[in-house]
C-alpha cells in the first residue's frame, strides 16, 4: 500500500491567484493512498524542498505528487529533493497546474476543478510508478570528427590538446576543406592559406590525432559513449608509408587533362595528383577513372618514376572499425552550381563565374597565379558585376529560403581586393540587402563603398546576355527606380551555400536530425547549439547552418568542450525510462525491432520450463539494450501482446491517468 | 488426391518427414477436421477435397515445436498465413515440409444447408455437381452456387511458400467478386447507419474466441484480453463497449498483418462478418500507403511498421 | 449525429495526449503567453506521439471522454526521428476504423504542434472543443458502468 504525499505550490500568486490551492490539497487528501497533503508558497525554494523532504521522512512517503509548474521546469529539482530524503527520484510525479491551468483559465472555480483532476491523475499514476535506477555505461575515450575542414581541424586539435585521441575522417585526399580554397579572409584580409595550413600541419603531426583522408564513414552503430564506426579507407593506389611527397609522379603523368577540383575546374591536373601544394597528408592519389593504367593496362609511368616504390595499382579499399565515445559532425558545405538560374548565363558564358571560382582566380596559387584574368580569353576584366543572393533568400523551388550569410562580406572583400590590385577596374554589386553584422564587418563594407568607390546597386539582376563581346547585365536599381543595363567583362555570382551532400546519409546513420534544408539541427537552438538531439553527437561548422570562419572556429571549440566534457566521464547515467520486454508475454515476432529507431532491440532464443512431459521449450524473446533505448515507446504500440512496455510511461500508468481524467 | 497420398507416403517412408498435418474425414462424409498422421497411425482417413476448408497454417505453431519434421498440406490462400508466421518467427521453418496443394475453391456445407435442404445424409462432389442425399431424396446442386464466401474473392491460386508442390489446372470456373464491394457498401452508409449495422452485428458476439483461435496472425503467447495486467482483460462482453472493444482491438492488432484468409468470419458461430473489419484496414492501407498483401513476402515491412515522409495526415479521415 | 440541445452548457471531457518534446512544450508556451482555452482539456504527457496506443484512446472513450486529441512534433521534427511517422499511420488507421464503426470521426484528431507554437496549441484546443461541443456527449462509445 502506497503512502502518497501531495504538495500544492502557490507559485506566489501565479497559481494561487486562480487556483484555490487549499481546496486542491483538501481534495487530494481524500484520494486513495494519500496520507499527507499540503500547500506552500514556493515549493521549489529551499524551504519548500525541505518541507517535501521532511514530509517524506516523517510520513514514510512512498510516492510524491507535486502540483506546480510544468515538469519541464522543476521535475529534476523535485526528483533530487526526493532522492535527498531517501526516496527513489522516479517516485515523483508532477501535476502541471500552472502552465496548463492557472495561467490559461480565469474562472477560479473552473481552474480549481481542473487542478483537482490533474492532481488526481498524477496521484493515480504515481501509485503505479516503480523505483527506477538509471543504468550506467562505459565511455570510450576516443573522438571521431567527420570532416577535415577548419571546423573539424579546430575541434580535433582542441580535443587532442585535452589529451584524448581523435580520428578525423575526410572524404577528400587532403584535409583543409573549403577554407584552403579561399584567397584572403574578411575583414582583416589575412591570407587563408597562411592561417589554415599551419593548423593542418599541426593536426597532421599531433600525437593524439589520426587522419583518415580519402575515407568515408560507412556504418555507425552504438550510442553515446559507445559508438562503433566502420570507416572505408578508399584505395589511393599510393602507399602512404612509402611516399615522400616529392610530386615527381604528378609531373610525369601523361593524362594531364583532368579538371582540377581544387581550382574549381578552371585548370587541369593529372590522373595522379596532389590536390594542392600544402596538402596534408602530402601524398598523391590516383584518379582511377582518368588513369591510363586503369583504363588500358598500359602506361605505369608513375610507378617507374617513383624511387620510393610507393605506387600500388593493386591497392584495395580497406574497412577499419573503431570505437568512439563521441562523434563530431563537421561535414561543411558546398556552393551550389547556379545552373538552374539560366537567365544569369552561368552555363552559357565562361566569364560568368561563381564567387568560389573568382576566389581561385584571385589566389596566387590559383590557375592564373593570382593575376585576375577572365576564363574566356585570359584578358584582365575592366568592368566586373557582382550579383548577390543567387539562390539564397528565395521562395521558388530553385532557391534556398535561408540567407547564406557570408556572401555580403566576401563580395565586399572581392571588391576591395580587386580594386587594390587593379585600381582601374570598375566594380558594381547588385544586392537585396547588405548584411554586415559582425566585429569590424560594417566598417569593412563601408570601406568598399567609401574608400574604394565600389558601386553598390540595390536591386536584382534579371538577365545576363552577350552583346558585342560584352556581358550585358540587365537589372533593376530600386533606389533610382529604373531598369539599368551594364556592360561587363565578368559577372560573379554569389551562389547560395548548401550543406554537403553526404550530410543526409550521415544524419540517417547517426539518427541525427536535420532540418528541411539538410542542415543538422541542434538539441536546443539557444541553449545547446553545438549538440545534436542524438546524445553523443556534436555539431561543428557549416553543417549546422551558414557561418563565417570566426564563428565556425568558435563553434568548433565549443563542440570540443562538449566532447571533452563527455570523454572526461568514466561512466554515463542513462535515462531509466526505457522500454522493457516481459519475456513471459513476448511472441518474438520482431515487430518491435522493425520500428525501433535506435536498433536497441535484439532477440535471443531462451529456454523456458513448461508443464507437461516435455519440460523445456525454447522461445525467441526480445531483449532491450537499455543503454541504447531512448524511450520513445514506438515498440510498445507495435507489440500486440503488450509484452513491450515503457518504464515510467507504462500502459497501466497512462491508462490510470486516462481513467482519472475521464472519471 | 491420389498424387498427394503418394507424395506424402513417399516422404513419410523415406524419413524426410515424421508427421503429416492434413485433414481427415469426420463422422459425416462432408466433415473435414485438421489432423496429424504419422508412420504409426498411417495415412488412414487422410483426405483432401473440396470440403477441406480449414487454414492449417496456425497449427504449425505447436506442431513445429515438437521433435522431428512435420509435413503440411498447404492450400494457396493459407500459405500467406504461413509466410506471416515465418516472418514473425512463430514457427520453425526448418521443421516444416510444405507440400503445396492445388485448390479449386472450397464448398461450403453451410451454404448447402442454406438452400433449404434438411436431413442431409451424404454430400458427394462429382465434377461440377454437388450431389446431396437427404432423408427426403436426392438433389444435385451446381458447385458454383455453394462455394465458400471467402473463395468468391480468392486472392489467387499460387502457393507462396513451399518445399514442393502438386499442380493442377482445375479451376472453379467462377468469376471472382470484387473483394471490397461489401466494405464500399458500408462506407456509403451514413455514420448512424454504420453504427447501427455494427451494433446489430457485434452485439451478437458471445466471446467464444473462435475468431481469435483460428486466426494465423492472432497468435500471441498470451492475449491482451486474457492478461489481467493489461487493464483490458475480459472473458465476456459486459456491455456494448466491450463488444466493440474486443473486435476493434483484434482488427487493429492484425492490421497490416492480416492476409484476408477469411477464416474469422467462416468460424464465427454468430455469423458476424468479421472479415469486413480486417478488409477495411486492408482497403485503407492499400489506398493510402500502396498496395500490400500480407504474407506474399516473408521479408517485407508491413504498412504499420513502415512510413514515408509524404504519408497522408490523419485528417484525410475527417475531411472525407 | 446527436446534437445536444443545450450544447452551450455542455462541458465536454477532452483528453489531449501531448509528446514531451514538442506539443507538451507548446502547451507550456501557450500557458506562459496566457493564451486561454477551455478547462475541459486535460493533458497527458507521453514521451512521443508514437507512445500512444489505440487502447488508450478507446479507454478514454470507454471511460466517458467526448473527444481525444493527439499532439506531436511536426513530421520530420520528431525528437526520436521517426516516432510521429508511425503515429501518423497508426492514428489514421484507428480513426478510419472508428469512422467505419459509425463513431463520429470529429471526436478524434491529430495535430502537429511544435514547442514554439503556443498560439497554435491554444487555437487547436479551442477549435477541437467547439467541434466536440457541437457533437454533444459521446454516447456511442462508452462503458455504461462508468457513468452514474
Amino acid at each position: 500500500m502506497h503512502k502518497i504525499g501531495v504538495f500544492v505550490c502557490w507559485c506566489g500568486s501565479n497559481i494561487a491567484a486562480t487556483v484555490d490551492v487549499k481546496a486542491v490539497a483538501e481534495a487530494a487528501s481524500k484520494e486513495p493512498c494519500v496520507v499527507y497533503a499540503t500547500d506552500y508558497q514556493y515549493m521549489c525554494s529551499e524551504s519548500g524542498q525541505n518541507l517535501i523532504i521532511d514530509a517524506i521522512k516523517e510520513h514514510n512517503l512512498t510516492g510524491v505528487v507535486i502540483c506546480s509548474c510544468s515538469p519541464r521546469m522543476h521535475e529534476t529539482t523535485f526528483r533530487k529533493a526526493a532522492q535527498k530524503a531517501g526516496l527513489n527520484p522516479y517516485m515523483v510525479e508532477i501535476a502541471n497546474i500552472r502552465e496548463q491551468c492557472s495561467w490559461i483559465h480565469k474562472d477560479m472555480a473552473e481552474a480549481t476543478a481542473k487542478a483537482i483532476v490533474l492532481a488526481r491523475a498524477a496521484i493515480a499514476k504515481v501509485q503505479l510508478n516503480k523505483p527506477l535506477i538509471a543504468g550506467e555505461s562505459e565511455v570510450t575515450k576516443r573522438c571521431l570528427v567527420i570532416g577535415g575542414g577548419i571546423a573539424g581541424i579546430q575541434t580535433a586539435l582542441d580535443v587532442a590538446e585535452a589529451g584524448f585521441p581523435v580520428d578525423i575522417v575526410e572524404k577528400k585526399p587532403t584535409i583543409g576543406g573549403k577554407m584552403a580554397q579561399l584567397d584572403k579572409t574578411f575583414p582583416t584580409l589575412d591570407c587563408a592559406a597562411c592561417i589554415l595550413t599551419p593548423r593542418m600541419v599541426e593536426a597532421g603531426a599531433h600525437e593524439n590525432i589520426t587522419l583518415h583522408t580519402y575515407s568515408e564513414v560507412e556504418e555507425v552503430s552504438g550510442f553515446v559513449g559507445n559508438f562503433t564506426v566502420k570507416i572505408r579507407k578508399k584505395a589511393r593506389k599510393v602507399k602512404m608509408d612509402l611516399c615522400t611527397g616529392c610530386g615527381l609522379c604528378t609531373e610525369k603523368c601523361p593524362m594531364k587533362k583532368q579538371p582540377n577540383e581544387f581550382n574549381m575546374g578552371l585548370d587541369k591536373r593529372g590522373a595522379i595528383y596532389i590536390p594542392f601544394a600544402q596538402a596534408v597528408p602530402k601524398v598523391p592519389v590516383i584518379d582511377v577513372e582518368a588513369c591510363l593504367k586503369f583504363k588500358t593496362g598500359k602506361c605505369g609511368i608513375c610507378s617507374k618514376v617513383c624511387t620510393a616504390g610507393a605506387i600500388d595499382y593493386e591497392q584495395q579499399d580497406e574497412i577499419i572499425e573503431q570505437k568512439y565515445g563521441a562523434i563530431v559532425l563537421a561535414t561543411g558545405f558546398d556552393q551550389i552550381k547556379p545552373t538552374k538560374f539560366g537567365e544569369l548565363g552561368y552555363s552559357q558564358y565562361p566569364d560568368v563565374v561563381t564567387s568560389l571560382e573568382y576566389e581561385r582566380l584571385m589566389n596566387a596559387a590559383g590557375p592564373t597565379k593570382g593575376h585576375l584574368l577572365r576564363p574566356s580569353d585570359g584578358k584582365p576584366p575592366k568592368e566586373i558585376v557582382f550579383v548577390q543572393c543567387v539562390g539564397s533568400r528565395g521562395q521558388s523551388c530553385r532557391d534556398k529560403s535561408y540567407c547564406s550569410k557570408v556572401c555580403c562580406m566576401y563580395t565586399a572583400k572581392h571588391a576591395i581586393l580587386t580594386k587594390d590590385h587593379y585600381p582601374d577596374t570598375n566594380i558594381h554589386v547588385f544586392y537585396i540587402d547588405e548584411r554586415t553584422p559582425g566585429k569590424n564587418f560594417d566598417e569593412f563594407y563601408r570601406r568598399a563603398v567609401e574608400q574604394y568607390g565600389v558601386d553598390y546597386i540595390k536591386g536584382q539582376v534579371g538577365k545576363v546576355y552577350e552583346e558585342n563581346g560584352k556581358l550585358m547585365v540587365q537589372g533593376s536599381d530600386l533606389l533610382a527606380n529604373e531598369q539599368i543595363t551594364l556592360a561587363a567583362d565578368m559577372v560573379v555570382l554569389a551562389a547560395a551555400i548548401e550543406p554537403d551532400k553526404t550530410a543526409r546519409s550521415l544524419g540517417t546513420m547517426l539518427t541525427a536530425s536535420m532540418d528541411t534544408n539538410d542542415f543538422f539541427t541542434e538539441a536546443h537552438a539557444k541553449l545547446r547549439p553545438v549538440e545534436s538531439p542524438t546524445a553523443g553527437v556534436f555539431l561543428s561548422g557549416m553543417c549546422q547552418g551558414p557561418k563565417d570562419i570566426p564563428e565556425t572556429v568558435s563553434q568548433a571549440g565549443a563542440a570540443a568542450v562538449k566532447v571533452i566534457g563527455l570523454l572526461t566521464k568514466d561512466k554515463l547515467l542513462g535515462n531509466p525510462c526505457v522500454a522493457h520486454s516481459d519475456e513471459m508475454l513476448c511472441n518474438g515476432c520482431s515487430q518491435c525491432a522493425r520500428v525501433c529507431p535506435y536498433g536497441a532491440i535484439t532477440y535471443v532464443d531462451k529456454e523456458f520450463r513448461v508443464p507437461g512431459p516435455k519440460r523445456v521449450e525454447t522461445r525467441r524473446v526480445a531483449v532491450v539494450n537499455e543503454a541504447v533505448c531512448q524511450g520513445c515507446g514506438a515498440c510498445t504500440v507495435t507489440c500486440p501482446s503488450t509484452a513491450m512496455d515503457l518504464k515510467g510511461f507504462s500502459n497501466r500508468q497512462i491508462m490510470s491517468e486516462v481513467d482519472a481524467i475521464c472519471k | 488426391m491420389q498424387g498427394i497420398i503418394e507424395k506424402v507416403t513417399e516422404l513419410l517412408d523415406n524419413g524426410t518427414v515424421d508427421r503429416v498435418l492434413a485433414w481427415k474425414a469426420g463422422e459425416f462424409s462432408y466433415d473435414r477436421t485438421p489432423a496429424v498422421f504419422d508412420k504409426e497411425s498411417g495415412l488412414y482417413g487422410l483426405v483432401y477435397d473440396s470440403f477441406c476448408v480449414n487454414n492449417l497454417s496456425k497449427y504449425l505453431i505447436e506442431e513445429s515445436k515438437k521433435d522431428g519434421k512435420v509435413l503440411v498440406l498447404m492450400k494457396p490462400c493459407d500459405s500467406y498465413g504461413l509466410n506471416m508466421l515465418i516472418k514473425e518467427h512463430r514457427v520453425d521453418r526448418e521443421k516444416i515440409y510444405v507440400l503445396g496443394v492445388p485448390c479449386k475453391c472450397k464448398v461450403s456445407v453451410d451454404k448447402i444447408k442454406a438452400t433449404g435442404l434438411t436431413g442431409i445424409l451424404d454430400i458427394v462432389e462429382e465434377g461440377n455437381d454437388i450431389k446431396v442425399t437427404t432423408v427426403y431424396g436426392d438433389t444435385t446442386l451446381d458447385r458454383k452456387d455453394v462455394l465458400c464466401d471467402k473463395c468468391m474473392v480468392c486472392k489467387d491460386k499460387v502457393v507462396v511458400v513451399y518445399d514442393e508442390k502438386i499442380e493442377s489446372d482445375e479451376t472453379a470456373g467462377i468469376e471472382k467478386l470484387d473483394r471490397m464491394a461489401e466494405v464500399e457498401a458500408l462506407e456509403a452508409m451514413t455514420p448512424d447507419e454504420r453504427f447501427n449495422f455494427w451494433r446489430s452485428q457485434l452485439s451478437k458476439c458471445i466471446r467464444c474466441n473462435a475468431c481469435r483461435n483460428v486466426c494465423p496472425i492472432c497468435s500471441c503467447t498470451k492475449c491482451v484480453f486474457d492478461n489481467d495486467n493489461t487493464g483490458i482483460s475480459s472473458k465476456a462482453n459486459v456491455d456494448s463497449f466491450e463488444e466493440n472493444m474486443f473486435h476493434i482491438v483484434r482488427a487493429y492488432h492484425v492490421a497490416g498483418r492480416c492476409t484476408d484468409c477469411g477464416e474469422c468470419s467462416r468460424v464465427c458461430p454468430q455469423n458476424i462478418p468479421l472479415h469486413l473489419l480486417n478488409r477495411k484496414f486492408i482497403k485503407e492501407m492499400n489506398e493510402l500507403y500502396g498496395t500490400y498483401q500480407a504474407g506474399t513476402d516473408a521479408e517485407a515491412k508491413d504498412p504499420l511498421t513502415a512510413f514515408t515522409k509524404e504519408d497522408a495526415e490523419p485528417s484525410v479521415i475527417y475531411n472525407r | 449525429m446527436q446534437v445536444n440541445e443545450s450544447s452551450k452548457e455542455f462541458k465536454p471531457c477532452i483528453v489531449a495526449f501531448c509528446c514531451n518534446w514538442c506539443s507538451y512544450a507548446g502547451a507550456d508556451l501557450a500557458g506562459s503567453n496566457r493564451l486561454s482555452y477551455p478547462a475541459d482539456v486535460k493533458i497527458i504527457r507521453v514521451p512521443c506521439s508514437c507512445r500512444v496506443n489505440p487502447l488508450f484512446i478507446l479507454r478514454a472513450f470507454q471511460r466517458g471522454a467526448d473527444g481525444v486529441i493527439l499532439c506531436g512534433c511536426h513530421p520530420g521534427d520528431c525528437h526520436y526521428t521517426t516516432g510521429n511517422y508511425y503515429a501518423r499511420r497508426r492514428m489514421t488507421m484507428l480513426f478510419s476504423m472508428l469512422d467505419y464503426l459509425g463513431i463520429e470521426k470529429e471526436r478524434t484528431r491529430v495535430e502537429w504542434v511544435s514547442a514554439a507554437e503556443g498560439a497554435k496549441f491554444a487555437a487547436t484546443m479551442n477549435d477541437f472543443i467547439s467541434t466536440v461541443q457541437s457533437l454533444g456527449e459521446n454516447r456511442k462509445l462508452r462503458d455504461l458502468r462508468c457513468k452514474e
